[in-house]
């Protein structure tokens, strides 16, 4: 009888949409593989390595999308630095791409290229560990989650609210960015890690090795709507909501705000890290300018496009954004960033709830 | 006699029930001393903001079972009080005591309404997404931390409890409503409602009818009144009418420092309190 929000939203939706996107979610995950490793490339059936890595990418950008909705959008906080989250998972992995280059660099040393480069003889202290998969796996969270539970609890103990801290984490993945900029830094400065040849023994550019990876991250993606599903509706969940719309009262009825915003910030931290850690072995690069102001913002209006405080929307935000995206830097380059701008004054205007809005109120009528 | 098989703490509970003011009973049962009969002290509050002296040595104590009301003109210092009870204020200078070995002071909002004070704000505050069933759910009392909050589940005591608090505040057919289309009036039970299921020692209540019907403002009354003796009270209200039928005790409130105290005929015979009220 004390059903959650959430769930009687899911089933006012009609179990149609989540079916459809279930089913879209599985064939996504089996067909294009598949076809991209077994199809003959003239054949029209055929998915071709830049189809497969362009939905690849954008899984992964669902991820974080999801990741950034579980605090903006449940909790009330919006973060404009979590682009920095993702490329500390993809920076995590990129020091085991590297790794893995062994010999076969331009300088054929032991060491990355841009560190024979430094004229370094040894890796930095930090490196280590970086040629075992199951260690830098372990940074892709922990680095990410780390890095969030010591911002997170200086903020959250300090009370920052509402746009000052969307202004410092802003100020954050900025500062991380000038810092990864500078070669000295020891993770390749502007150029980042490229070149990557192989993951676990398999040739990174393998259609096996890219059909996998894609399998991966749909599992991710799948793994982290039904993780966040049940977080929602959790009693956890409600908390969350709480924190957004009346933190005093939940302080009042004996709730410590704080270790919630915490809990719930370092999850989505360390989710970002495990996109952010599928992102750069199927695009092959990661460099600082992930970590720029403005990727973080672009993630935010992926969610407010696609319906903040929904599980659905940031993943349909992501596709719809990312594949406009595409499209329209191949047809108009010059015109991205208008499009992007007029998209995101549009939906505040007349989506303030998102594509997922618009699907709700069709339901509505319909039911 | 039976009384040696009945389990101990029925008999601690007994003086609390009564609000009866003697025995280390209550020190056992719930780890707050209330010994000396009294449940909250003040003593030479002073808050200040900007060089604005919001409360200026202020001195209360509530008993323990009582109804207390606070009255007092606007900026008088009540809400701040309640602040500085609560945790949201810090004073300045000045003892805040829970009993007689709780500082106050020392503890953040989220323990110290663990220990039993609960507060409803001025403004009706509720968690306007969740239903109203939810609302209540949220506010039991019970473990309040993150890992206990993941495997929750409510018991059947708890569904009938939340139905108990549902009859009292006469939310009942609204239990699956969204607490933000209430009318501001049905907001205020709500909280009230919220208040009660976390079975709080101490209820703070700032302003509880501001914007309920005569009718409303009514059945308040009788809810307050049947509250005090199990629980301690201190309301803050404007309204007379409303004051004259719930309150034994009145205190009056004027720039920050307790003008008078007595009955309500009493205070309102009180030259002082009348110019306050009317001098300017
Ligand atoms: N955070 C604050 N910063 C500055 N001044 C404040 C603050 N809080 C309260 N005050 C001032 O302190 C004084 C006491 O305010 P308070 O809200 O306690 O009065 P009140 O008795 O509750 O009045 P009302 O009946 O209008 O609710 C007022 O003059 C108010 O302007
Ligand atoms: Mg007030």
């Amino acid at each position: 009888m004390h059903q959650p929000l959430t769930l009687r939203l899911m089933a006012q939706l009609g179990p149609a949409l989540t079916r459809v996107m279930v089913v879209l979610l599985l064939m996504l995950a089996l067909a294009l593989p598949l076809s991209h490793v077994y199809v003959a490339p003239d054949s029209a059936w055929y998915v071709s390595a830049y189809t497969l890595t362009l939905l690849g990418k954008i899984v992964c950008f669902a991820v974080l999308a999801l990741a950034l909705d579980l605090v903006w959008g449940y909790t009330g906080l919006l973060s404009l630095g979590h682009g920095l989250f993702f490329a500390l998972g993809g920076y995590a992995i990129g020091m085991y791409l590297m790794r893995g280059i062994g010999r076969e660099g331009n300088y054929q040393s032991a060491l990355p290229d841009f560190m024979v480069f430094l004229d370094w003889h040894t890796l930095p202290w930090f490196w280590w560990g970086s040629d075992s998969l199951a260690w830098v796996l372990l940074l892709v969270v922990a680095v990410p989650g780390l890095l969030a539970l010591v911002f997170g609890f200086l903020a959250f103990r300090s009370r920052i609210k509402g746009v000052y801290f969307s202004i410092i984490t802003q100020a954050l993945t900025y500062a991380a960015m000038l810092l990864f900029f500078r070669n000295e830094t020891g993770f390749g400065g502007n150029n980042g890690f490229t070149d990557f040849k192989r993951i676990a023994g398999y040739a990174i550019a393998a259609p096996e090795t890219r059909a996998v990876l894609f399998v991966l991250s749909v599992l991710l993606l799948a793994g982290s709507l039904a993780g966040s599903l049940w977080l929602v509706n959790s009693r956890f969940g409600r908390i969350l909501t709480a924190v957004r719309d009346a933190e005093n009262r939940l302080m009042f009825c004996g709730y410590d705000p704080v270790r919630f915003k915490l809990a719930i910030w370092v999850l989505s931290a360390m989710l970002a890290g495990l996109a952010g850690a599928l992102y750069v072995p199927q695009v092959g690069i990661i460099n600082p300018g992930e970590m720029s102001p403005a990727n973080s913002i672009e993630v935010a209006i992926w969610v407010a496009l696609g319906g903040r405080g929904t599980l659905l929307g940031p993943i349909l935000g992501a596709f719809v954004v990312n594949g406009a995206k595409s499209w329209f830097t191949v047809a108009f380059p010059e015109y991205w960033l208008f499009f992007l701008g007029f998209l995101f004054i549009a939906a505040t205007l007349l989506l303030p709830r998102g594509l997922m809005g618009l699907v709700r109120r069709g339901e509505d009528k319909t039911s | 006699m039976s009384i040696p098989h009945l389990p101990p703490e029925i008999e601690t509970l007994t003086p609390s029930w009564a609000g009866e003011t003697s025995g280390l009973a209550h020190l056992v049962s719930t780890g707050l001393d209330t010994s000396h009969g009294q449940i909250l002290y003040l003593q030479d509050v002073c808050v200040s903001f900007d060089g604005f002296r919001a409360l200026n040595h202020l001195s209360l104590e509530i008993g323990v079972g009582e109804l207390r009301c606070v009255i007092g003109p606007n900026g008088a210092g009540k809400t701040t009080m309640m602040d500085v009870i609560t945790g949201k204020t810090r004073p300045d200078s000045g003892d805040v005591f829970f009993g007689e070995t709780i500082d106050l002071t020392r503890h953040r909002e989220a323990q110290i309404a663990r220990m039993g004070i609960g507060r409803k704000f001025q403004k009706p505050t509720v968690f306007e997404a969740m239903s109203v069933a939810d609302n209540l759910a949220l506010a039991l009392s019970g473990d309040k931390g993150v890992w206990a909050s993941l495997r929750y589940r409510l018991s059947g005591v708890q569904h009938d409890r939340i139905d108990e608090l549902l009859q009292i505040t006469r939310l009942a057919e609204f239990s699956h409503r969204l607490a933000g289309l209430l009318s501001h009036g049905q907001k205020q039970w709500l909280e009230i409602g919220m208040l009660l299921a976390q079975d709080p020692k101490l209820l703070l209540l700032d302003e509880p009818v501001a914007g309920m019907t005569d009718a409303e403002t009514e059945k308040t009354a009788e809810l307050l009144c049947s509250l005090k003796g199990r629980h301690s009270l201190m309301v803050v209200e404007h309204d007379m009418a409303f004051v004259g039928s719930i309150a034994e005790r009145v205190t009056v409130l004027a720039e920050g420092a307790v003008l008078a105290e007595g009955s309500l005929a009493q205070v309102q015979a009180d030259e002082r309190v009348i110019e306050v009220y009317l001098g300017r």
